[in-house]
């Protein structure tokens, strides 16, 4: 078993567009944005970065595919650049090319860039994609929010909650998000609401209302990395933010062909948290870890991630959740930047969003949504659907 | 022998009332209800299901020809009937075509099949009426298939004997560019028509088999009841009370499908030694002769017409027909701009997959599973080419998952999918159909239907595949 990339990789600088309809630049634009911060805050020239990789997920309607748009709109002075795509988890995955190449000493600093832009697709909810020639010729064209809602019924039939019970958590799990995304300037959404109003949005698909489903955004986000020794001849030791773990589970047919999975969760999420926590030499979850920023697409995804992720015991999420566990004044707070819910969701961007969210609260600089010195935080995302997806999770803290 | 009506019965009533503002005539024609197809569904699909009732009665023929009858047949050229065939996995030493071109399509293909040589032969009719909004047509038709299998082995009904007479008298027609008929004159035609060319042939059978009209106990003329019925009997010499009441009040006339509905219906409720003529009519006439034999009642084990039109429900939403049969242009978003073009190339190499919902089922584990690949998918086995066809069309299935889809496109909406639980571990996730919103439950039983999945409107083109439906009861 390989010792992994425990504290091998510092996290030096980050920086994050302000996410939304942003009808006012194109993605090269957004990308510049979130990299003027980052460069600004990792305090080296740009000429540094080595090697960068690019997430984006629909590139059809925004940057074309391959790794140019990145190299071209930075300017980058033509070093490597890959792009990389693993639907909602494309984010994280450019961090993880970059930390990689960081750790096995390929270079020594390297960018992470995550964007996509959505809203010039003219849909409201993601845009349909094919599934693969074969696959389309079978497969339901299934949306988004349908996929997710099934978790719910099945959730609840497993653990036999009343719906109207589970849609009370879930409400909540949409009432938090709200709450926190009215303290964060970056969101997409800052408007706060009522639970009320959740329960009484119109059906997107049952039992899955307006509310319950996270919005598409427009926006970038991006990680400047390198080896700790490295941030130390840059004069970056004080307070340094290295990553502890970075796992991918990627299903292989068996949950949507093989009987067995229930239906009531995600089976990678449960192995890519696993994996992560032996990476980063975490025994008790729940208790080491200072906030989590889950995959939040929808409510439901977000309160069988609690226990995927081992936080909340099997079938005792919906109490966790509407005790306040993981509101932002709770036990572990989770998504307090708002999550994708408010936040925002654009795919590419997304898992280094969450991961800047974590840095930014390591350093202190959360402003409202401050938390008390956190040390330890984890992101998920879940890309794909509960049947078949790809999972991605990052344990981030403070240097040892 | 089988039948399949589809489930939605737009009400008449609904009809009239919908063209009461322009046309408040039609409200006379409004009563008993039509059977419509759903908007995933078409002569194809119906005629499979017409062709598994009738595959699925207790004898598991394999029939070497297979014949479509049909007047609105979805694809001019690409043979229709191939497409039944391998949705039914009938082996592909199989002599396929579709017969078309007039509403004695069914009759025609009929005596093809009787006169194959005694080999097996499936005769299948469906019809798919398109008519005009306002039309008498548009009240009287309806969609609906059938299939019988002719052969030496096993016969309900022996084949006595035919006349045919090729007449050119145009009562309606369609040309090929035309989606609907031009009718003419009802009088004109009953009088000079039906009264006249439809005695004439069954004169001149009998004549030819040395029988008289007494001995006919049940006269089928397809697409013909009520009044003109029962004076074209006495027109025969042929007792009134032998004419069956035809199809027109609880389903409609079926085009040319409705021969074979009647012949269907007519052998469920016959009697050995009973002699069954059946008419059709169109640009001439196709009569035939069958004499019921000793084993007849074996029809009744059928799933057959009566069956099929108890298994329908009520529908009022003439909008909604509107939409299904392609007369209103409605709005779907720009999730119906996606290009949905086939890739014929995936579809050939998959076709067994697609069209006959072939899986595998693993040698070494027993697990079953759809799509077949080359490794088994259950987690403990995993092993590679272990895996035998597995047919999953005639299993049957379970909810296990679930949602209703506002969001995703469906020209039904809402879109209905989940995953379906199978025997031997398997599952799938799959359309759903035929299902109403707030009808599905978790664990609710299911049958598989070929319907149609997609269409690619910039191509002209629509593809197949199955949805679980309600297990019929």
């Amino acid at each position: 078993m390989a010792s992994g990339i425990k504290d091998k990789v510092a996290i030096i600088g980050m920086g994050c567009s302000r996410f939304g309809e942003r009808w006012d630049c194109g993605a090269e634009h957004l990308m510049l944005e979130a990299f003027d911060e980052c460069l600004a805050d990792a305090g080296i020239e740009k000429v540094q970065i080595e090697a960068a990789w690019l997430g984006l997920c629909y590139q059809e309607q925004s940057l074309g595919k391959s790794s140019i748009s990145l190299s071209q709109s930075l300017r980058l002075p033509n070093v490597p650049v890959t792009r990389v795509e693993n639907l909602c988890a494309t984010g994280t995955e450019a961090l993880r090319g970059a930390a990689y190449a960081v750790a096995s000493g390929a270079c020594d600093i390297a960018l992470a860039m995550g964007v996509e832009k959505l809203k010039d697709t003219g849909f409201g909810g993601l845009p349909s994609r094919t599934m693969g020639t074969f696959e389309d010729l079978w497969f339901p064209g299934v949306s988004a929010p349908g996929s997710f809602a099934q978790l719910a019924s099945a959730y609840a039939h497993k653990h036999n909650i009343p719906m109207d019970q589970l849609r009370d958590a879930m409400a909540h799990v949409s009432w938090k998000s709200h709450e926190n995304g009215a303290l964060n300037p970056k969101a997409h959404l800052k408007n706060r609401i009522t639970k009320e109003k959740v329960l009484n949005a119109p059906m997107i698909s049952y039992p899955l209302g307006l509310f319950d489903c996270c919005g598409v955004s427009d926006g970038a986000a991006c990680a400047i990395v390198t080896t700790p020794e490295m941030a130390k001849k840059l004069g970056r030791a004080a307070n340094l933010v290295s990553i502890k773990a970075l796992q991918l589970a990627v299903s292989n047919g068996a949950e949507m062909f093989y009987d067995e999975w229930d239906g009531s969760h995600a089976m990678t999420a449960e192995l890519a948290s696993k994996r992560a926590y032996s990476e980063a030499g975490i025994n008790d979850p729940k208790r080491q870890l200072d906030m989590v920023e889950v995959h939040d697409c929808f409510s439901i995804t977000e309160l069988v991630t609690m226990e995927d992720l081992g936080l909340s015991a099997s079938g005792q999420a919906c109490q966790d959740i509407t005790a306040g566990v993981y509101d932002r004044d709770g036990a572990l707070p989770c998504n307090v930047d708002g999550g994708l819910k408010c936040f925002g969701h654009p795919l590419g961007a997304t898992g280094l969003r969450m991961v800047y969210e974590i840095y930014q609260q390591l350093h202190g600089r959360a402003g409202e949504r401050q938390l008390d010195d956190p040390t330890l935080g984890l992101t998920h995302n879940l890309g794909g659907f509960p049947n078949r997806n790809v999972c991605s999770i990052s344990i981030i803290g403070l240097h040892e | 022998m089988g039948a399949y009506v589809p489930r939605r019965r737009l009400l008449r009533s609904a009809i009239a009332t919908a063209h009461a503002w322009a046309k408040p005539g039609l409200k006379g024609l409004g009563k008993g209800s039509r059977a419509i197809c759903s908007h995933d569904e078409d002569v194809i699909t119906m005629a499979v299901a017409a062709a598994r009732a009738c595959l699925g009665g207790g004898d598991n023929r394999s029939p070497d020809r297979l014949l479509l009858a049909s007047t609105s047949l979805p694809f001019a050229d690409r043979q229709n009937a191939t497409v039944v065939g391998e949705a039914l996995n009938l082996p592909e030493d199989l002599q396929t075509a579709d017969i078309s071109g007039s509403q004695r399509a069914a009759t025609s293909a009929l005596l093809l099949g009787l006169q194959h040589g005694g080999a097996e032969c499936m005769v299948v009719g469906a019809e798919k009426c398109l008519t005009r909004a306002g039309s008498v047509e548009e009240f009287t038709v309806g969609d609906a298939a059938a299939a019988l299998t002719t052969g030496e082995d096993q016969q309900l009904a022996r084949f006595i004997g035919s006349h045919s007479i090729s007449r050119d008298m145009v009562d309606h027609y369609r040309t090929a560019q035309s989606d609907h008929n031009y009718a003419l004159e009802e009088r004109w035609i009953r009088d000079c028509g039906l009264m006249q060319i439809i005695p004439e042939t069954v004169a001149a059978l009998l004549s030819k088999l040395d029988m008289s009209p007494e001995q006919i106990d049940r006269l089928l003329i397809a697409g013909v009841d009520g009044r003109p019925a029962a004076q074209i009997a006495a027109r025969c010499s042929i007792d009134k009370m032998a004419v069956h009441e035809g199809l027109k009040v609880p389903i409609g006339h079926a085009g040319s499908a409705d021969a074979l509905l009647l012949l269907v219906d007519a052998l469920q409720a016959a009697e050995p030694g009973q002699n069954i003529l059946l008419v059709g009519f169109g640009q001439g006439c196709d009569a035939l002769l069958f004499q019921t034999t000793e084993i007849v009642h074996r029809a009744r084990e059928s799933h057959g017409v009566t069956a099929a039109i108890a298994a329908g429900v009520e529908d009022t939403n003439y909008l909604r027909y509107l939409s299904f049969a392609g007369l209103v242009d409605i709005d779907w978003g720009m999730r119906a701009e996606r290009d949905n073009r086939t890739s014929q190339a995936a579809f050939y190499r998959g076709r067994r997959a697609i069209t006959g919902f072939v899986g595998g089922l693993c040698r070494d584990c027993g697990v079953a599973q759809f799509p077949k690949t080359a490794f088994c998918v259950n987690p403990n086995c995993g092993k590679q080419d272990t895996q035998d066809d597995e047919v999953f069309a005639n299993k049957a299935g379970q909810v296990k998952s679930f949602t209703e889809d506002w969001l995703a496109l469906s020209l039904n909406p809402p879109l209905m999918y989940g995953s379906v639980r199978f025997d031997r571990q398997s599952t799938i996730m799959m359309e759903f159909t035929d299902f109403d919103p707030g009808e599905l439950s978790i664990g609710s039983k299911l049958q598989m239907v070929f319907r149609i999945k997609d269409f690619d409107p910039l191509r002209g083109y629509h593809r197949y595949f199955w949805k679980a439906a309600p297990a019929a009861e």
